[in-house]
């Protein structure tokens, strides 16, 4: 089974700039307020040259391509 | 098989709480003031020690095999995290978490408040079997002298091998976040930071960090003592042991109470003196929890289980009664605005999400203007999308909100509010100056 990578924002980070979605509309939209939201989905091969544009160009290092083939956003343990 | 849950070799000095008996961490008559060393190992005995080599993974197994999970929300297996953290190659740190910046909890408070000993008892536990050398006990302000002084008896009684340090939390809501409460200890800063990492894997100073709410920790010195078989004697099969669970609103004995898992809703209210009013609505777990119709949620059981029936969890442990003649959209309203202004203010989505949402319901309230499309949008563009989980447990709330408040949203979108009364059955403390 092939996995592509994921992109990734790191919402603290993000400022909502809003290049990537320029780059990436396939991708990535905006939401009301100007922030991305990103599809969760393995980046397909013909779009991998735009992902990385899109990283390349955020201003707040915000976006990043997750590599590691695994599910995404497990439940993870708070304060418990 | 079982080493733990014999249970003799490891009870000194105390008579067992019988099984499938109450109350087990707050004491039988609430005498005002909080139990001294003395008191408590009368009560409950010498925390176990001695054990062989293999006593870390003989204990995360009991506590596997007791079915305990968090009790500060989120309800995680409470042997998996410790797991993960044994499982980290830097030895690592303990944090206990009495924070509770929820307004309408005082469950922790008043743990912390009656049996101080029997937490510190479960962080020094931890600490110990997963080779920390300090516990870190952040607490709410208002029972700080007490952990303090509990914390200063044990070390005139040179109980401890780890070092017990109590800190005071910051008194906001996000302040009980895991990755938040790291970041107030190391830094002094109340604000999650990004995941990954997780504080099991990277916590403070960079180690693999247990933060674990102060009733599990009580309820893990417990175990330690009586082994599973003890705990799983309460509660339901998928869901064993008591819970702490916080009474508000219109009910004639508000308060703390602890319950059997599984206990039903009414049952609960029961507790706390039953209503003292014709009840309209029911918010269930906390402000991320979930309303509920009283006539449906009533005769559900307490736990996760029962409560998925209406969408809803134990969460915190919070049961507030909300009275027939207040309007549920506008308490709803204000504590959505609260929990906006809670945000930690760092991810776009949640500031601008939830200050959109609590300005949608406003002027719903206010019958200015209602748009429900647009705040579905909202909510959904607003959802999953912070570094912590502040905004989803918002949505959420303000989600069951409009399922269960349907009838008076149509009156308010027709320009009049079903309350006879103002709002203000859930606690909502004032906006700090930024």
């Amino acid at each position: 089974m092939t996995t592509g990578p994921r992109l990734r924002v790191n919402p603290i980070a993000c400022d909502g700039r809003g290049l990537c979605a320029e780059v990436l509309p396939e991708m990535i939209t905006l939401d009301d307020w100007g922030f991305p939201i990103i599809r969760d989905a393995e980046v397909p091969p013909g779009l991998l040259d735009e992902a990385a544009e899109a990283v390349r160009l955020c201003p707040r290092l915000a976006l990043r391509l997750d590599h590691r083939a695994r599910a995404p956003a497990a439940p993870q343990p708070r304060a418990g | 098989m079982n080493t733990l849950d014999s249970g003799q070799h490891l009870v000194r000095g105390a008579t067992p709480v019988q099984a499938g008996r109450f109350p087990r961490l707050l004491p039988e008559r609430f005498g005002g003031e909080p139990a001294s060393l003395e008191e408590h190992v009368t009560r409950y005995g010498q925390l176990p020690r001695g054990w062989d080599g293999r006593w870390r993974e003989q204990l995360i197994a009991e506590v596997g095999r007791a079915g305990l999970t968090g009790r500060g929300g989120a309800g995680f297996p409470t042997a998996r995290k410790l797991a993960a953290v044994a499982a980290g190659r830097d030895a690592p740190v303990v944090v206990a978490n009495g924070t509770e910046g929820e307004p309408a909890s005082a469950k922790d408070k008043v743990l912390l408040a009656c049996a101080p000993h029997l937490v510190l008892d479960g962080a020094v536990l931890a600490a110990d079997m997963l080779g920390a050398r300090q516990a870190i006990v952040v607490v709410h302000d208002a029972v700080r002298e007490v952990v303090d002084s509990a914390a200063a008896e044990r070390r005139r009684a040179r109980l401890d091998r780890v070092k017990v340090k109590v800190m005071t939390g910051a008194d906001r809501f996000v302040g009980g976040e895991a990755s938040a409460l790291v970041n107030w200890v190391a830094h002094g800063i109340p604000l999650p930071t990004a995941t990954p990492p997780r504080v099991s894997e990277c916590g403070l100073l960079s180690r693999p960090t247990l933060v674990q709410n102060v009733e599990t920790l009580a309820h893990l010195a417990l175990i330690a003592r009586w082994g599973a078989r003890w705990f799983r004697s309460l509660g339901t099969t998928a869901e064993p042991g008591s819970m702490l669970v916080t009474v508000i609103g219109a009910v004639r004995q508000p308060g703390v109470r602890e319950i059997e898992i599984g206990t039903p809703v009414n049952e609960v209210l029961g507790l706390a003196g039953g209503p003292a009013a014709p009840l309209g609505a029911l918010l269930i777990g906390g402000y991320f929890g979930t309303w509920a119709d009283p006539a449906v949620a009533g005769p559900l059981p307490f736990s996760a289980e029962g409560l998925s029936a209406v969408g809803g969890s134990p969460g915190a442990g919070l049961v507030a009664a909300l009275p027939a003649d207040v309007c549920g959209l506008a308490e709803t309203a204000r504590v959505a605005r609260y929990l906006a202004d809670e945000s930690a203010g760092q991810c776009g989505p949640c500031v601008f999400g939830l200050g959109s949402i609590a300005g949608a319901l406003a002027d719903l309230t206010a019958a200015r203007r209602y748009e429900p499309g647009r705040l579905r949008r909202w909510m959904a563009q607003t959802e999953g999308r912070g570094a912590c989980h502040h905004p989803d447990g918002a949505v959420r709330m303000v989600r069951s909100a409009l399922a269960v408040f349907g009838a008076e949203i149509d009156r308010h979108a027709q320009g009049w509010c079903c309350g006879r009364r103002p709002p203000g059955v859930l606690p909502v403390p004032l906006r700090r100056s930024p």
